[in-house]
């Protein structure tokens, strides 16, 4: 698929800080990509660069392409969702989802046609009247959501479009944000610090750090492949381990922990012997058994500590070197503290990272 | 339940020194200005037997001797001689001849030697029933003389309500002047004082504290030094005038004092602190994002600007006009010391029979028309305001 919006190099300087520095991105028509990191990692500004609310100090954004930079954000044709919703509050409900129809000379009896259209989409036709200090916040922001797509702009951008919402809500109108890029066809960059959020909208997710974007790929890959151990920890939780690589063999490295222990792990990078490295173990990969079962990987652990959270059984447990945790199935017996258990997984549910 | 009524009394005793100061110097003053322009009691005061004999008059025939005989104790018993002035010169305004004829008739009735018979024997004219008339309509203790008067209005001889001749006429001109020049100050601060605003809430830091300093630092400054500010700035000989000459703008000097320009300049500028506070006070609680977002919407920077900022800011518009136009059409000294004849304001006639002529009465109705306009002019923000729901 052809490339349709391309950050080539863009660098971005506030002052002396370095807030973006030579990032390049592509984005495919109708692709879903959430742009992931802890605040202050450059998505939001790497959106703004996008929207034209800010210049890059170099490089090249393209759309379709050609270079967007010098045009004016009016003309970009880019539908902006705001955390903060960004209603006009002198205006109803009709009249902003009317307004870029009236910016862009539509005709009058068309403009009514389509925010009828676009206020349905939304499930809020009953409330065109009203004025937005009138509607509770996820109200608002479903608004704000069909008034950046009743233009039927070429990309719509979200900057953390829900994060005012409480929790319920939020996770509603992540599926019909979803939903709807799945039936309109849209090309969607949505900016998120919620790693679940992102996990769960998105075609590709790019986890920023420091300006730079440490991995990008789809949901499953960046949770299960992390490339890196920002990325490990960003997203969801999991056990890091340090240890020395013996021999690589394929996909699979040989890993001596400090402890002692042997570790066949997955690669998805290059690692060569002699390298010491993390391993990334996803609590919920890890089984609890109290005899060494014939798991390829099997760690002589005692249990600290069980937290029975409802869904899952979160457990505590200290290797000799290392602390570790588990999460267990609710169907798991329990494994009160001072049991001495072995902690087991298979190679594919662990992960070598390069530091 | 007992707690109750000894909180009340706590918080009126609280509330009684502001009640005091309310009560002392607005509501009391207030009312005083209210009740001098409509009260008269000038000829009340002296006439007091006249005032029992004339209501039973039929106010057409020739004075009957009881009149006559009432009104010649009255004037035997006046030992008052500022009073007497008062109420000739009251008289005199209803009907002109009354100086001499009191100061004639008083004479002749403080000659004790040979009493005179009767008024009309002292002057025919006492024989009129206009000057009867005169009297009998000055000894009502109320009147909408003063008030009329305020606006260039009289009563005839009939009673009906008449226009004041020409040369007397001189307040209406005086009041749609105040009324034109005050509205001439509150457009040129509301072109200068909403962009001001715009700027100075766009900015932050020390940027913008810079830009509200320079704003308030005159509002501390007595009003009396800014205008004598601009009256050295101003003259021909001035600060302005010198240095356009010196840029070779211009050859002979401005003539911006002692003018309507001069007062408009001057007025301006004191005033437009009170148009751009209100204004910068709305702009900052517009959200930031609210520009950006019509932006990306598709509407250029000056129609987001015509659609979105502007009347999401009209009120702080409103507000600040509404501010700097009732401060200016009560303005006294800047037209006094800037402006020429021409530019005085309704102030400075109000001045001038308060302090000038003593004539409290048309100072008084002169306030009122002042008040009525003003709340007139309230009323008519207040309704605009409260018809635009869905604002915070």
């Amino acid at each position: 698929m052809p490339e349709f919006i391309r950050f080539d190099r863009i660098t971005k300087f506030y002052g002396p800080l370095c807030v973006v520095e030579n990032l390049d991105l592509g984005i495919v028509k109708g692709e879903f990509v959430s742009l992931l990191g802890p605040s202050g990692s450059g998505k939001t500004t790497l959106l703004m660069m996008l929207a034209g609310f800010e210049q890059p100090t170099s490089g090249n954004i393209l759309l379709e392409g050609t270079a967007i930079n010098a045009v004016p954000t009016h003309k970009r044709d880019m539908g902006v969702v705001f955390q903060s919703y960004a209603l006009f509050p002198h205006m109803s409900v009709g009249e902003n989802v009317a307004f870029p129809l009236q910016m862009r000379g539509v005709g009058k009896a068309e403009i009514e046609k389509r925010v009828a259209r676009a206020l349905d989409m939304v499930q809020l036709s009953a409330l065109a009247e009203r004025r937005p200090s009138q509607l509770s916040g996820g109200q608002q922001q479903r608004v704000a959501l069909s008034r950046a797509l009743v233009f039927e702009p070429r990309v719509v951008l979200m900057d953390e479009p829900l994060g005012a919402l409480d929790k319920q809500l939020r996770e509603q109108m992540q599926l019909d944000i979803r939903d709807l890029h799945r039936r309109l066809g849209l090309t969607i960059v949505f900016v998120t610090h919620d790693q679940s959020e992102a996990l769960t909208m998105s075609d590709r997710v790019a986890v920023f750090n420091k300006g730079k974007i440490e991995q990008i790929g789809t949901p499953r890959q960046v949770y299960d492949e992390p490339a890196t151990r920002f990325v490990a920890e960003f997203i969801g939780e999991t056990n890091l381990v340090e240890g020395v690589v013996e021999a690589v063999e394929g996909a699979e490295a040989n890993v001596r922990l400090t402890s002692g222990a042997q570790i066949v792990s997955a690669v998805s990078g290059t690692v060569a012997p002699g390298q010491t490295v993390y391993l990334s173990i996803r609590p919920e990969r890890v089984d609890l058994t109290e005899i060494r079962g014939d798991a390829r990987n099997c760690l002589e652990t005692e249990v600290t500590d069980s937290v029975y959270q409802g869904d899952h059984l979160r457990v505590q447990l200290q290797n000799a070197a290392y602390p570790l945790i588990a999460k267990l199935g609710r169907r798991s017996r329990e494994f009160p503290p001072g049991t001495k258990v072995y902690a087991a997984f298979s190679a594919g549910d662990c992960r070598v990272i390069a530091p | 339940m007992i707690a109750g009524p000894s909180r009340t009394v706590r918080s009126l005793i609280l509330l009684a020194p502001l009640l005091v100061f309310l009560i002392g110097f607005f509501i009391w003053p207030l009312f005083s200005m209210m009740s001098q322009s409509v009260s008269d009691t000038a000829v009340l005061r002296l006439l007091p037997r006249s005032a029992v004999v004339l209501p039973v008059w039929d106010r057409k025939s020739p004075p009957t001797v009881s009149m006559q005989t009432a009104l010649m104790e009255d004037l035997k018993a006046v030992d008052d001689d500022q009073a007497l002035g008062d109420m000739v010169r009251r008289l005199n305004s209803a009907r002109s001849g009354f100086r001499t004829l009191i100061s004639k008739t008083t004479s002749a009735l403080g000659n004790t030697a040979n009493p005179p018979a009767d008024l009309v024997s002292i002057d025919k004219r006492w024989e009129k029933p206009e000057f009867w008339l005169a009297i009998a309509d000055a000894l009502s203790p109320l009147t909408d003389r003063n008030l009329l008067a305020a606006v260039d209005l009289g009563r005839n001889a009939a009673g009906d309500i008449e226009h004041l001749p020409a040369d007397q006429s001189v307040n209406r001109v005086i009041l749609v002047r105040t009324f034109w020049i005050a509205a001439l100050v509150t457009f040129f601060c509301a072109c200068i004082g909403f962009p001001y605003a715009m700027i100075a809430a766009s900015l932050d830091g020390w940027k913008r504290d810079l830009m509200l300093a320079a704003v308030l630092l005159p509002l501390w400054t007595s009003l009396l030094v800014r205008t004598a500010a601009w009256f050295i700035l101003l003259q021909e000989q001035g600060l302005i005038n010198d240095l356009l000459r010196w840029i070779g703008v211009i050859d002979a000097p401005l003539p911006l004092i002692f003018n309507r320009t001069g007062v408009i300049i001057a007025m301006t500028h004191v005033l437009l602190p009170f148009m751009v506070l209100p204004i910068y006070s709305v702009l900052i609680t517009i959200p930031k994002n609210l520009m950006p977002a019509a932006a990306s919407l598709g509407a250029h920077p000056l129609r987001a600007f015509l659609r979105v900022l502007l009347p999401l800011s009209l009120r702080g518009v409103a507000s600040g006009s509404l501010l700097v136009f009732i401060s200016a059409i009560g303005y006294y000294i800047t037209p006094a010391l800037i402006g020429g004849p021409g530019d005085q304001m309704i102030s400075s006639i109000i001045a001038f029979y308060a302090t000038g002529s003593a004539n409290w009465g048309m100072a008084g109705a002169l306030g009122v028309v002042l008040l009525v306009a003003t709340l007139l002019l309230y009323s008519v923000y207040a309704r605009l305001s409260a018809e635009e729901p869905g604002r915070r």
